[in-house]
């Protein structure tokens, strides 16, 4: 990597003016990304940022790299068909929670469970923004919005559980009221062979304002959030007085000074069965629990651009490169004279 | 087995026969079929063929539901279509014979599978009375074998069970018709050996069935119903028999060599296309990527996002894709990349009828997306054309940057006739350039990359990540022509619209023009597309054997049209239009060229015959005459 230019957060930026509303939680995140691009050691031309619709799916337009922003729901797939055709390239989606898990949920999980090498963004604000705020697949049951003016009466999708439900060979999750704890997200997804999945709790200041703010916000981070962290007991508090234990294959917060610290899960986001962390992730299905955060799951599956190479390689070396002249003459044939 | 050589001066001879293969969906007939067409061609006639199968994969045995038929015209000399009506009809059950008798010639031959013919069955196909006693076969040469029992009697000793053996009778039904029309038996022989290979009860009993069938010609004395059908004196070369997917799968592997950059296909099942993704799925070593997407969607989208990666995007799929595609085919048209998207069309709308073709989907290929998208359209014309339409299809895509619709249809999909195995040297070859620099210079004189930077065909420059500082954005939403920045300015998009539809207007200057097949000078011209193009060569040669004249202009190109076509129709006194369809092509020409261009239509899962179109032809021919 030491032929790639030192780069800095300019050189990642477009000169576009960025049109999200002041106050977006996207702008956290399109920060964080540029200052960590130049940390990657990555050329921006090997970079694609490939989008579907929706206020998250304008941020390849910021990033100065490659990008492409398709139609609404369908970007894992245009990025699948990139991603196979170019396993040189990095390539990240980035949408909406009505992008990726309504319109193009059934994407979504089949990228997933091919485990394509994509670098999966999912930017959860609970509510349909670009389209003035009608309720979301992740919109909590009694959501009052213009769509659902008597509230919601539809269960959400619980996104880390979706992607855990998906076959994911890496699942994560992040917020973005704290950059580093992002960053250190994107950089694992980065790394990752294969899909990389990893929903952002973003704050739409004008559909949903502070619809994760009861755990994000800096003094209740504390008490709320749940930061995962691989080998290690998954507990949290202030002085980390609060744990999870998992009784009956349920997860559940107990006070570390009843049980014992030993009682506690210890996390191992390489487990090959998946319920422990999909436990987990059933903790909080509102925003107003403690929540985990960080890489639920991170295991080595084989990737589905270089399976497909392979499979082309080894026909290769089996059969010879291709002939055209043989393959016209593979059936039987005669001659006219 | 008899020396057909020796036999040969017994036999009557025929310029052609038309066999139709008909029985339940378990007897094998598309497979007996195919090995008669195979064995034919390789002897040397010409043939055309035309399967036809329920949707269902088994329908309830014995039914009318559950007929599937198989169709071949053998000949001695040149020809274009499976045939008005078949001279020979093979039933194996009554629900075949019910079924399809009405196709058949008068004073045609019927062979039967005698043994099929109980009353269960009988009353499954609803026949009251038995067909082959109660004089429902009178004027028709038939032949009864009882194919079953023969069948289990000659597979007895080789240790196959009987259950299994009677599995076998088509391969004595093959053998019986193998005789009868003076077929080569090797090339079946050779065939079992290679398709059964390692299961060798099942190679065997075939091999014994057919045996046995063939010897039931000789013993039961049906010498005065043996024909012989010479070769053909067809151009000379190297020739396979091939059907239309399959040449569209080996022209879309052609087109990625000349073009020297990979072939991706993104398609999900669905008939009469599936043949195309199993056939480029197995020739991985010419560096094929396919894809089985989780739906149509996934599939073009797929193959959209390897086109803007540098490879030959491919979508491959039938009506009801189409219209899951599309808003996908109209992100293509306003990215202006390179894009194939092939339509298999069957009957529709919906469902419709799947395993029967139909050629509606023009007007949906022309304007079936929102907002102002033009776009290329190919169509293919015979069975083996479907390799040069495959290879123009892509040719447009990537020299022009755009979603290049291709029209084949059920009927050319599972169609099957000799082609002449072209020079792969002859088949030219496909530009490819990447954009590899800067292509302007910026108000602060530095040099930057404008992705909607024209050139003088206004063709945008294909720009793939990896290449170092020509990194830019492009997306769905109105671009700026140039610089390619989001623009909604009202001005910009009025000049963007107009640029979308003259960029594909000017490819008529890329295309041939199109050339008139028969008379110039006639009164009336027939103007076709797709695979009309057999029955209309069809009818036009016997027209012009009566002494008739006629035109045929027949479109490779639907969008844009030939640059001379106008000029050409309205040289005419009449135009005609036949298409399977309710006149869309017409419609098309009518509203393009202000000419009056007469339609004839026909929609019912099935191709033209000659004769049909011969008699259209004719009576437009009259008209003209006795206005005159």
């Amino acid at each position: 990597m030491t032929d790639v230019p030192v780069t800095t957060r300019k050189d990642w930026a477009t000169d576009q003016e960025v049109r999200w509303c002041p106050g977006c939680g996207d702008y956290s995140i399109l920060t964080a990304m540029q200052l960590l691009m130049p940390e990657m050691g990555v050329r921006r031309e090997d970079t694609v940022f490939v989008s579907g619709i929706g206020c998250a799916a304008r941020f390849p337009y910021y990033m100065n790299t490659y990008g492409l922003h398709a139609i609404h729901g369908r970007s894992p797939a245009v990025a699948t068909g990139l991603a196979m055709a170019r396993g040189d390239l990095h390539v990240w989606v980035v949408g909406g929670d009505g992008d990726m898990m309504s319109i193009g949920g059934n994407h979504l999980i089949h990228a997933l469970r091919r485990n394509v090498n994509l670098n999966i963004l999912l930017f959860n604000n609970q509510i349909y923004g670009l389209t003035k705020g009608q309720y979301s697949p992740t919109s909590e049951r009694g959501k009052v919005t213009k769509s659902t003016p008597h509230g919601s009466v539809e269960q959400p999708f619980n996104a880390v559980s979706l992607a855990l439900g998906a076959e994911a060979s890496f699942v994560a999750r992040t917020h973005d009221m704290d950059r580093g704890h992002m960053q250190e997200m994107f950089r694992r997804a980065h790394d990752h062979p294969g899909a990389a999945f990893v929903e952002v709790y973003q704050n739409c200041n004008v559909f949903n304002d502070g619809a994760f703010a009861a755990i994000t916000k800096r003094d209740a981070r504390d008490s709320m959030l749940i930061d995962l962290k691989h080998g290690e007991p998954v507990r949290f508090g202030a002085d980390g007085e609060l744990g999870v234990v998992i009784e009956d294959g349920r997860a559940r917060v107990v006070a570390v000074a009843e049980v014992g610290v030993d009682a506690l899960v210890v996390h191992d986001e390489t487990d090959p069965d998946p319920s422990v962390a999909y436990s987990l992730s059933r903790l909080a299905n509102t925003n107003d629990v403690p929540t985990p955060v960080g890489v639920f799951r991170a295991v080595d599956r084989s990737e589905y651009g270089s399976a497909v190479t392979s499979q082309i390689a080894a026909s290769q070396a089996k059969a010879g490169p291709g002939d055209l002249h043989k393959l016209l003459h593979s059936r039987p044939t005669w001659q006219v004279a | 087995m008899t020396n057909i050589a020796q036999q040969a001066g017994e036999v009557r001879k025929a310029d052609g026969i038309v066999l139709r293969f008909a029985g339940d969906s378990g007897d094998g007939m598309q497979l007996t079929g195919d090995r008669f067409t195979s064995a034919s061609a390789l002897f040397g006639n010409d043939l055309a063929t035309l399967p036809e199968f329920p949707a269902e994969i088994r329908a309830p045995a014995g039914t009318l539901a559950g007929v599937s038929s198989f169709q071949v015209h053998i000949s001695d000399h040149d020809i274009t279509t499976p045939g008005d009506a078949p001279t020979v009809l093979v039933a194996m059950n009554p629900a075949a014979l019910k079924s399809d008798l009405p196709l058949l010639q008068p004073g045609g031959t019927v062979i039967v599978n005698s043994d099929a013919f109980n009353e269960r069955n009988l009353a499954k196909a609803g026949y009251e009375s038995d067909p082959l006693t109660d004089g429902t076969l009178d004027g028709y040469t038939v032949v009864t074998a009882p194919m079953t029992d023969l069948t289990k009697r000659a597979c007895q000793d080789l240790g196959v069970k009987p259950r299994d053996a009677e599995r076998s009778k088509n391969f004595f039904a093959l053998g019986l018709v193998s005789w009868l029309y003076s077929r080569p038996v090797e090339p079946t022989v050779d065939w079992i050996d290679g398709k059964f290979a390692g299961r060798d009860t099942v190679i065997a009993a075939n091999k014994a069935a057919f045996a046995a069938g063939h010897a039931f010609g000789e013993t039961a004395e049906l010498g005065a119903s043996r024909l012989m059908v010479a070769p053909a004196a067809l151009d000379p070369g190297t020739y396979t028999n091939i059907n239309g997917n399959t040449a569209l799968s080996w022209g879309l592997i052609a087109a990625s060599q000349l073009a020297g950059i990979p072939l991706f296909l993104g398609s999900y099942p669905i008939t009469p296309a599936s043949d195309i993704l199993h056939e480029l799925a197995r020739h991985k070593n010419f560096g094929v990527r396919t894809l089985q997407a989780e739906d149509e969607i996934a599939a073009v989208g797929a193959a959209l996002g390897a086109a803007y990666g540098g490879h030959i995007g491919v979508t491959t799929t039938s009506g009801p894709g189409m219209a899951l595609k599309a808003e996908t085919v109209g992100l293509a048209v306003s990215l202006e990349l390179p894009l194939v998207v092939i339509d298999i069309q069957r009957g529709g709308p919906s469902t419709g009828l799947p395993t029967k073709t139909e050629a509606a989907d023009l007007l949906m290929a022309m304007y079936g997306r929102h907002g102002e998208a033009p776009l290329p359209i190919v169509s293919a014309q015979s069975p083996s054309d479907c390799f040069f339409a495959a290879i123009e299809a892509v040719r447009i895509a990537v020299e022009h940057r755009t979603p290049v619709i291709l029209l084949s249809d059920g009927y050319l999909a599972n169609s099957s006739e000799p082609w002449r195995i072209p020079d792969v040297e002859q088949l030219g070859s496909i530009s490819i350039e990447f954009a590899s620099r800067p292509n302007h210079v910026d108000a602060d004189g530095e040099a930057v990359f404008w992705p909607f930077r024209r050139d003088e065909r206004l063709v945008r420059p294909w720009a793939i990540p990896g290449t170092p500082d020509l990194m830019h954005r492009i997306g769905g939403i109105e671009k700026e022509d140039g610089s390619g920045n989001i623009s909604y300015e009202p001005d910009n998009h009025q000049a963007m619209v107009r640029l979308r539809a003259e960029r594909i207007a000017l490819i008529a200057h890329h295309i041939p023009p199109v050339e008139v097949i028969g008379d110039p000078d006639a009164d009336v011209a027939v103007v076709g597309w797709g695979s009309t193009w057999g029955a209309i060569t069809g009818a036009r040669r016997r027209l012009e054997a009566a002494g008739h004249r006629l035109a045929h202009i027949h479109l490779r190109h639907l969008n844009p049209l030939p640059a001379n076509l106008g000029e050409l129709l309205a040289s005419f006194e009449r135009v005609v239009v036949p298409e399977m369809n309710m006149g869309q092509l017409c419609r098309m020409l009518r509203a393009e060229y202000l000419v009056d261009a007469k339609s004839v239509t026909k929609v019912s899962g099935q191709p033209f015959t000659a004769a049909e179109l011969a008699e259209a032809f004719y009576r437009e021919i009259e008209t003209v005459g006795a206005a005159r």
